[in-house]
């Protein structure tokens, strides 16, 4: 397998960063629509996931932070110690640590538009 | 630890500054397992006098067996990069003076293993700085052009007249913080060199060299911290360099 170029990877961590800082500021502006302590109600969350697409705005966001932080994870640990088998292990690792982390957030989102919460 | 001073009969013929400074030197040999220790010595210096100088006499008066690399005396070689009161310096471009301290402490550059004393291994950077092509690539030559020269603009010289500037002290390498944890960093000296020829318009290696610097341990890692350019005594720049050459890679630049 071809690996990835760096400055493509780089590409894609500095994109996932501004769209996560964009989506955010939509997801905190979506908290002023209403008083600050109702919109952390259990009602009020509820129907945030069960609104289609502000339930696709936070997957999107949780794609976007997951691949930022866990590519900027990478890049810190390659720093602090060099060797094949290390870098091999912390690229996989990140990898399928995002992953991870993306099917249950995903499921999580999911489930709780559905209202199987 | 105790202070060594010139002699009265050496002192009188050698030195007449009543001026005198303590020049503390690092002392250590990895091949013989000496730790790392400071030998500390009385120098009487003038105005003009250099941190070269003042090594010198310690070698000349006190103890010849002092360890470093020197050579031109006049910063073009590169040859004579230590810390100097903990800020990467050449010893021939520092003067005594400048650096407003009685106590004047001179170590070997951090990033780069010690031979002994003062004298480090460049065989790292040497190899890095080669490996980035450090000459025009272009399948003709002068000889076989029919101009027999390839004619520049002033503009053209301007983009990388800077970056040429670099005499491979090795000192930005020294200060980057990088290069500290990073044992496969690329550098800011060979990076600062891939930008000096991709910006020469007479080379055609961009691509090659861009290709080099685009892996793991290349050009992403640097933090930007701008400590290799502060330290550079040729005015060099090297973070700039590192940035530049950051917009040929995400496309800002062609």
């Amino acid at each position: 397998m071809n690996k990835m170029r760096e400055s493509i990877v780089m590409k894609v961590h500095y994109g996932t960063a501004l769209g996560a800082v964009a989506l955010v500021a939509v997801h905190i502006l979506f908290r002023l629509t209403q008083e600050f302590s109702k919109s952390l109600q259990y009602e009020s969350v509820i129907a945030n996931y069960e609104f289609l697409p502000y339930a696709l705005v936070l997957e999107l966001i949780l794609v976007l932070i997951s691949i930022h932080g866990f590519n900027g994870l990478r890049v810190i640990l390659l720093e602090l110690k060099q060797g094949r088998g290390y870098e091999k292990a912390v690229t996989y690792g990140c990898i399928a640590a995002m992953v991870a982390v993306i099917a249950y957030g995903s499921r999580t989102i999911i489930l709780a538009s559905m209202g199987m919460s | 630890m105790s202070t060594t001073q010139i002699s009265e009969e050496e002192s009188q013929t050698i030195v007449s500054s009543p001026k005198s400074i303590i020049l503390r030197i690092s002392r250590s040999n990895p091949q013989t397992g000496t730790a790392k220790s400071f030998m500390e010595f009385k120098v009487p210096y003038e105005k003009w006098t250099t941190v070269l100088d003042a090594i010198l006499e310690v070698k000349k008066h006190f103890d010849h067996s002092v360890g470093v690399r020197y050579s031109c005396r006049q910063a073009t070689c590169g040859s004579c990069g230590m810390i100097i009161n903990g800020k990467p310096r050449l010893a021939c471009f520092t003067k005594i003076v400048e650096l407003n301290s009685d106590v004047v402490t001179v170590e070997p550059m951090n990033n780069f293993p010690v031979i002994r004393d003062l004298a480090v291994n460049f065989d790292r950077m040497f190899s890095t700085h080669k490996k980035l092509k450090p000459y025009i690539v272009r399948d003709d030559s002068e000889i076989t052009s029919k101009t027999k020269e390839f004619l520049q603009t002033p503009e053209e010289v301007e983009k990388y007249i800077q970056f040429s500037s670099c005499i491979k002290c090795g000192l930005c390498n020294s200060a980057c913080p990088t290069m500290a944890t990073d044992s496969s960093f690329i550098g800011p000296q060979a990076l600062a060199q891939a930008y000096r020829y991709i910006a020469d318009s007479r080379d055609k290696g961009k691509n090659e060299r861009l290709k080099i610097i685009d892996e793991p341990h290349g050009i992403w890692r640097c933090h930007f911290a701008g400590s290799c350019s502060m330290v550079c005594p040729k005015g060099v720049d090297p973070a700039m360099g590192i940035q530049l050459l950051r917009g040929y890679l995400l496309g800002f630049r062609r």
